[in-house]
């Protein structure tokens, strides 16, 4: 953060901004003139193979870097409405130039990522950004032997890891295990080409569903694939991202053996929506009181009170907005207008919304 | 305040008491929830009212599809323009030595502060804007320049005062607990001076509002638990700080830079154009707000007849609380669009650009069941809240509206009583 940035983020401008937050004056002169409020400009979307996209931006001087394997907030404005999700960072932690960038697989009910594929985002849009946050991250020691472990679109991070690896000229050995459906499927397929060429990566993709003629490995991962690769679970030091089928699977084998210590694993939430579901699935998180239901159906104010909740409500018809709280992620059915609400982060009134598959909430 | 550290407004307890499910929407009449309440029985049938629910939802319904990026646009475009008048208005102030620009500061000063509060805080902290998912235009985290918190203003105009509209005991925003402003008030003493009181309460309008927020009379009255009250005082307390100190405190300090080139009052002179500032917006918006609610022909409610309303009543009882000032488009900016306080209330979760729209429909039903739509210009409005603060503080004949006559007296002795009886029944 520059020294000027730094005096405008001091407790006495917001003093004289009170009550409002500085960011919110200065953004007005530019949008990217922030102090906490984390903003991008886009350089470039590039379109990677597997329907999938990179974003590449230029952070504005709120952006404080990030670990590879962090994610990030990633909104952009449609028709008057932020629409935020969360993608992992893709690129190299030691780009020289101050560039990052994410990379998000196209998906049928993803707004955002369908939104970038088709190519409405343009070079030169202002993004909405978060700090990087997250524990799924490359190591600061990095052992001298690791395993990274990813399926379909829960490459990303582990890329960002090993770009990273690959410009710091790394001496140690990775295993880079990766599973996709097929190589037309496969993201960054011809970058994992090349990086497999380099010295210290040893590059294995297995296509599930189409395997290569000759393939040493096939299907879904098993402990026969680890032995077979020469690695021992117990001495590894192992990453996994990826779907939960693949991530439990991982974990029971590492459970199996001892080494659980072990292995870091990342779900890769895509928010899925079953827009016919009438009835009710899932459960409903109540995230800031630590307390899961399943969904019963009824509104998400009467859950978190069958939960034994308290929160605020006025009056629960959707008029007063007493109950709007976040809602963290999942998908929302308005009891009235029946709109279905997907967006992560946005403040839904908990009166008149109703679980759609599993939702998470700020209460 | 931090823009991305998750607040967490909801307080959440364990359930102690049963029961809690029970909702204060739609007033229900405990001992008989089945009896229809009466509320516009004398404008249509309960078929009409139906009906009338029904056409206002879907207008409620067609504004909402239809929000988008102008919306955006707008509001955006209305924050820009006041943070302006405000900057302008800052620098203005800090230029006594050149009177035409300290002046043109205090204008733009004001202008400011009437715009924060009434087109930018009052509709954000309504929730007009939520759907754009913009932490800096969010109902939730909006705070505005105001001495009243945002919390205990939103939970006492938002849910109270939208919801129990000008019912007689729920709605504490009839008179304030200060005015006698409507017939069905019962008379005191103290409302010989409701013109004197209206006239104070106007200059120091933001911290009546305050005052109104922390609910005294609940806390006395054995409504609001200890903590609760505590918890009122300190944010209070702790917002009316932080006003102050940034009014008359941090801006008289920068001000000091302009000593030597002005001389030793450049301070008192900022200190004083803030104040004059505060004091402008005060005036405004009590104005606005008292020609919204308390002109002639504006109807209350009893309690009895609210009870076990459908969303028809409930929409038509709103219709019959409020009034419209007429006016320019500018005026309306400058109002927050509550000079269509008619449609406000109707649909206070919508952007308040959309009234002059929705006001179409609202004056087609209006017509269509023959209700009466009041409306009229600033100065007819204002006239009537004078008329009608004037004719209130007279002691009413009729010993029944006489707070402290006998009759009175003993009508809310068997009220109790009937009360007790039922509860121990």
């Amino acid at each position: 953060m520059g020294l000027i940035r730094k005096a405008l983020a001091s407790p006495v401008i917001a003093k004289v901004t009170s009550p409002h937050h500085p960011d919110e004056y200065l953004s007005l002169v530019h949008p990217m003139l922030t102090v906490e409020a984390v903003r991008g400009r886009v350089v470039d979307v590039i379109r990677e193979t597997g329907a999938a996209s990179t974003v590449l931006m230029r952070p504005n001087g709120a952006w404080s870097g990030f670990v590879p394997g962090q994610h990030v907030e990633f909104g952009v404005e449609v028709d008057g409405t932020r629409r935020v999700r969360v993608f992992s960072v893709s690129s190299s932690a030691e780009r020289k130039d101050g560039l990052f960038s994410v990379s998000v697989k196209a998906h049928p009910d993803g707004y955002v990522s369908q939104f970038l594929h088709a190519g409405h985002l343009k070079p030169g849009t202002v993004v909405f950004l978060s700090p990087a946050s997250g524990d799924f991250v490359l190591p600061k020691q990095v052992p001298g032997e690791m395993l990274l472990i990813s399926g379909g679109s829960g490459i990303t991070p582990v890329m960002s890891m090993l770009r990273t690896l690959a410009d710091r000229g790394h001496t140690g050995h990775v295993t880079f295990l990766h599973y996709a459906r097929s190589r037309e499927d496969e993201m960054f397929s011809i970058e994992l080409d090349a990086l497999g060429e380099l010295p210290f990566v040893d590059m294995v993709r297995v296509y599930t569903r189409d395997p290569e003629p000759g393939a040493a490995l096939n299907g879904r991962i098993t402990l026969d694939h680890l032995e077979r690769l020469g690695l021992d679970p117990r001495t590894t030091p192992t990453w996994v991202c990826g779907p939960a089928g693949l991530i439990a699977t991982v974990r029971d084998l590492y459970d199996e053996l001892g080494a659980a210590d072990q292995l870091t694993a990342e779900y890769f939430k895509v928010p899925s929506v079953n827009l016919d579901a009438e009835d009710a699935t899932g459960s409903v998180t109540f995230d800031a009181s630590g307390v899961a239901a399943a969904n019963s159906g009824a509104t998400i104010l009467e859950q978190a009170e069958a939960a034994g909740l308290s929160p605020v409500y006025g009056c629960r018809m959707g008029v007063c907005n007493t109950c709007a709280v976040k809602k963290l992620h999942g998908a929302v059915r308005h009891v009235i207008s029946g709109e279905v609400c997907a967006d992560t982060d946005e403040t839904i009134k908990v009166c008149v919304n109703v679980p759609v598959g599993d939702v998470a909430v700020d209460l | 305040m931090s823009l991305f550290q998750r607040t967490r407004p909801a307080p959440i307890e364990k359930l102690s008491a049963s029961g809690h499910n029970e909702a204060p929407i739609p007033l229900v009449d405990v001992y008989d929830p089945n009896r229809k309440s009466t509320v516009g029985l004398e404008y249509m049938s309960y078929e009409q009212l139906e009906e009338f629910g029904r056409e206002l939802d879907a207008v409620r319904q067609r504004v909402l599809d239809d929000l988008g990026q102008e919306d955006a646009d707008y509001i955006r475009r209305v924050i820009r323009l006041q943070k302006w008048f405000e900057v302008l208005g800052r620098i203005g102030i800090f230029l006594p030595i050149f009177p035409p620009a300290f002046i043109a500061g205090v204008v733009f000063l004001s202008l400011s502060k009437i715009i924060e509060n009434m087109e930018i805080g009052h509709n954000i902290m309504h929730g007009q804007y939520d759907w754009m998912n913009d932490p800096m235009i969010d109902g939730k985290r909006y705070e505005w320049d105001n001495v009243a918190p945002a919390q205990d203003w939103k939970h006492g105009h938002n849910f109270i005062h939208h919801t129990y509209t000008n019912i007689h005991g729920m709605d504490r925003d009839i008179g304030y607990g200060l005015l006698r402003i409507d017939d069905d008030q019962p008379w005191y003493p103290n409302h010989r001076f409701n013109l004197p009181l209206s006239f104070v309460l106007m200059l120091f309008f933001e911290w009546g509002v305050m005052y109104h927020g922390i609910e005294l009379d609940e806390y006395l009255g054995g409504k609001m638990s200890k903590e609760e009250f505590q918890a009122r005082k300190k944010r209070a307390y702790v917002k009316v700080r932080r006003q102050l100190f940034k009014d008359y405190v941090v801006y008289p300090l920068i001000a000091c830079a302009a000593i030597p080139f002005v001389g030793w009052w450049a301070p008192v002179a900022v200190l004083g154009a803030n104040f004059v500032a505060n004091l402008v917006r005060n005036i405004w918006t009590f104005l606005v707000i008292f020609c919204g609610h308390f002109p002639a022909g504006a109807e209350t409610f009893q309690e009895e007849d609210a009870q076990n309303e459908t969303r028809g009543q409930w929409y038509l009882r709103q219709l019959l609380g409020s009034a419209n000032i007429s006016g320019s488009k500018p005026f309306h900016v400058m109002t927050g669009n509550l000079s269509h306080q008619i449609e406000h209330h109707l649909f206070p979760d919508i952007p308040a650009r959309r009234y002059r729209e929705v006001k179409v429909d609202v004056q087609r039903l209006v017509e269509k069941y023959g209700l009466r739509y009041n409306e009229g210009r600033f100065s007819k409005q204002l006239a009537s809240v004078v008329r009608q603060l004037a004719m209130y503080s007279k002691k009413p004949s009729d010993p029944y509206k006489v707070g402290r006559s006998p009759e009175s007296r003993a009508l809310r002795r068997a009220k109790r009583e009937a009360m007790k009886a039922t509860q121990a029944a």
